[in-house]
């Protein structure tokens, strides 16, 4: 039976390339407005995974809802009801601030209406009134992310995707942008974030941590330091991980 | 001695923005030294000067001794450059990438084959795979093994790390303690402020600044500030309230506590009395140790 709380529920998730189990059979759940943390090394199978909740890609076997939606038969409406930032690739340099916000809320199906209405208040949250029409391009890294994030969840969507949204940032910046987390997590959305900063593992509910396609731990921070004797994330994560065959 | 790496003053502009203002710093034979900051900082810029690849609007380097400007060519033959973006051959094979960077610096692959070979023996296993097929991993070991292959004094290196997972960031750094070992001065630079302590002494840059330089440890202790750690289920109401509360000059997350930095008349049994007060639970305020993250911080919030 489903649970209508859970925002992303997975049970036995495969995904097979020729003779190549990237993703297998995972299985989990994320409470709506929780932070959760989806760790592993490279190649473990974290971008495969997260490609098949966010309707991209079709699993081999198992199951899977996100948003509410089946992501095998309902990949479309996962779409709609998901947001999702990378850090390498989320904003349009040749567009301005105020064309990339919409180019996105109509990607992600707001009216015209809709997009005027929240627009003012949107530049104005990200303190960047006066810069709507400078282009994406000239404007530092850390607003870069913060109107990145805005892009990916100015729709309100369900769950947001965030993978590896703080690469190479400086720590106030960081910092920053977590707190954006925070704060859209305590509006009630859930967020689902890749990192290779365990510092930032501190910060979510619950952390997964994969190794060579499969969720070898599964925790809240403080429960991982426990069960693995650890005083850091970082240590939790390199006892996990340090056997991992899989190298990408 | 005569220095491994000597910057005097470099500026660089490109149009209106200046990626390098007035940096300085000094690296000696045989250190690993590391160039800490975040993107956009100017740590490639600066990289691209000491590689003879760019020349800056004003200020000079030296590399081996050798001028970036006026020696280039015999400059290029002694040191060895990895970009950030690798940059061997996809489309030739492991072996083939390897010969033809020795065969450019006039380098047969068996002279100098011992030094690599604890980098390089990880990539036997596949001599004849086109290096775009390798993994990320195996291509940093096969572009390292290129920027080594002619035996180069002074080794470039311009965010390795960055994208890579914890266990092959340690294991990277492993290699690069080993490589000093055998007497190559390498300057290597990261996004990453926890992998300052794997260098023996760090420039830390932001802005196209240099806002410090000094061994990771020294850097920590000349934090000088009244540092504290603060604690409470409810982390983010605690870091709101704690913000508002006048004897707290600055307060951010760090991992699994906040770091509190209070002004003179702070007391934390009195602050954790306020805070429960005011309705959050089991708050537990104590002293804390800063690290190189916490003098990135304050220097950020100083304006330097």
């Amino acid at each position: 039976m489903e649970n209508r709380d859970n925002a992303i529920s997975v049970a036995g998730l495969t995904k097979r390339f020729g003779s190549f189990t990237a993703v297998d059979h995972i299985t989990f759940d994320v409470g709506r407005g929780e932070i959760f943390g989806f760790l592993g090394a490279n190649g473990a199978g974290k971008t495969t995974a997260m490609r098949m909740l966010c309707g991209l890609s079709v699993p081999t076997s198992g199951t899977g809802r996100v948003a509410g939606y089946d992501i095998i038969s309902q990949p479309e409406e996962v779409k709609r009801h998901i947001g999702y930032m990378s850090q390498k690739f989320s904003l349009y340099g040749e567009l301005t601030v105020k064309e990339n916000l919409r180019l996105f809320s109509s990607i992600y199906g707001m009216s015209a209406a809709r997009f005027r209405e929240v627009s003012q208040r949107l530049v104005k949250d990200l303190e960047m009134t006066g810069m709507e029409n400078t282009l994406v391009k000239d404007i530092p890294v850390g607003w870069k992310q913060k109107l990145a994030f805005v892009s990916a969840t100015m729709h309100s969507p369900e769950v947001v995707f965030l993978d590896e949204p703080t690469g190479g940032v400086d720590p106030v910046t960081r910092r920053k942008f977590w707190e954006l987390i925070y704060k859209a997590s305590s509006e009630g959305m859930t967020v689902f974030v890749t990192t290779h900063y365990l510092d930032e593992a501190e910060y979510c509910n619950r952390v997964s941590i994969m190794v060579d396609g499969k969720i070898s731990a599964l925790d809240s921070p403080s429960a991982l330091k426990e069960k693995y004797h650890a005083s850091t994330m970082d240590e939790v994560f390199r006892t996990v991980a340090k056997d991992a065959v899989r190298t990408e | 001695m005569t220095a491994a790496i000597e910057i005097s003053g470099i500026t660089k502009r490109y149009g209106n923005v200046t990626a390098l203002d007035g940096v300085s710093f000094r690296i000696e034979p045989g250190e690993l030294f590391g160039l800490i900051g975040p993107d956009g900082a100017g740590k490639s810029s600066l990289y691209r000067i000491l590689a003879t690849l760019a020349l800056p609007d004003s200020g000079s380097a030296k590399v081996c001794g050798l001028d970036v400007a006026a020696d280039y060519r015999v400059l290029r033959t002694r040191i060895g450059y990895m970009p950030e973006k690798f940059s061997f051959y996809q489309d030739l094979t492991v072996t083939e990438n390897l010969h033809f960077f020795a065969s450019l610096f006039g380098v047969s692959v068996r002279e100098n084959f011992p030094l690599i070979a604890p980098i390089f023996g990880q990539l036997e296993k596949f001599p004849d795979r086109k290096a775009g097929a390798l993994s990320g991993g195996m291509k940093q070991k096969l572009a390292l093994s290129c920027a080594l292959i002619h035996r180069p004094e002074i080794l470039l290196l311009d965010e390795p790390t960055t994208g890579v997972d914890a266990v092959s960031r340690s294991e990277f750094w492993e290699m690069l303690s080993q490589l000093t070992r055998s007497g190559i001065t390498i300057l290597v630079s990261t996004s990453y402020m926890d992998e300052a302590t794997r260098c023996g002494r760090i420039a830390m840059i932001n802005e196209g600044h240099i806002l410090a330089v000094d061994s990771p440890a020294a850097l920590a202790g000349s934090l000088g500030e009244n540092l504290y750690n603060a604690v409470a289920p409810d982390m983010f109401g605690l870091l709101t309230q704690l913000r508002m509360m006048p004897d707290v000059i600055d307060c951010y997350t760090f991992g699994a506590t906040l770091h509190l930095v209070a002004a003179p008349g702070f007391s934390p049994g009195e602050t954790v009395a306020a805070l429960t007060h005011s309705g959050l639970r089991d708050v537990r305020i104590y002293p804390a140790q800063g690290d190189i993250e916490d003098l990135f911080i304050k220097q950020i919030r100083d304006g330097k």
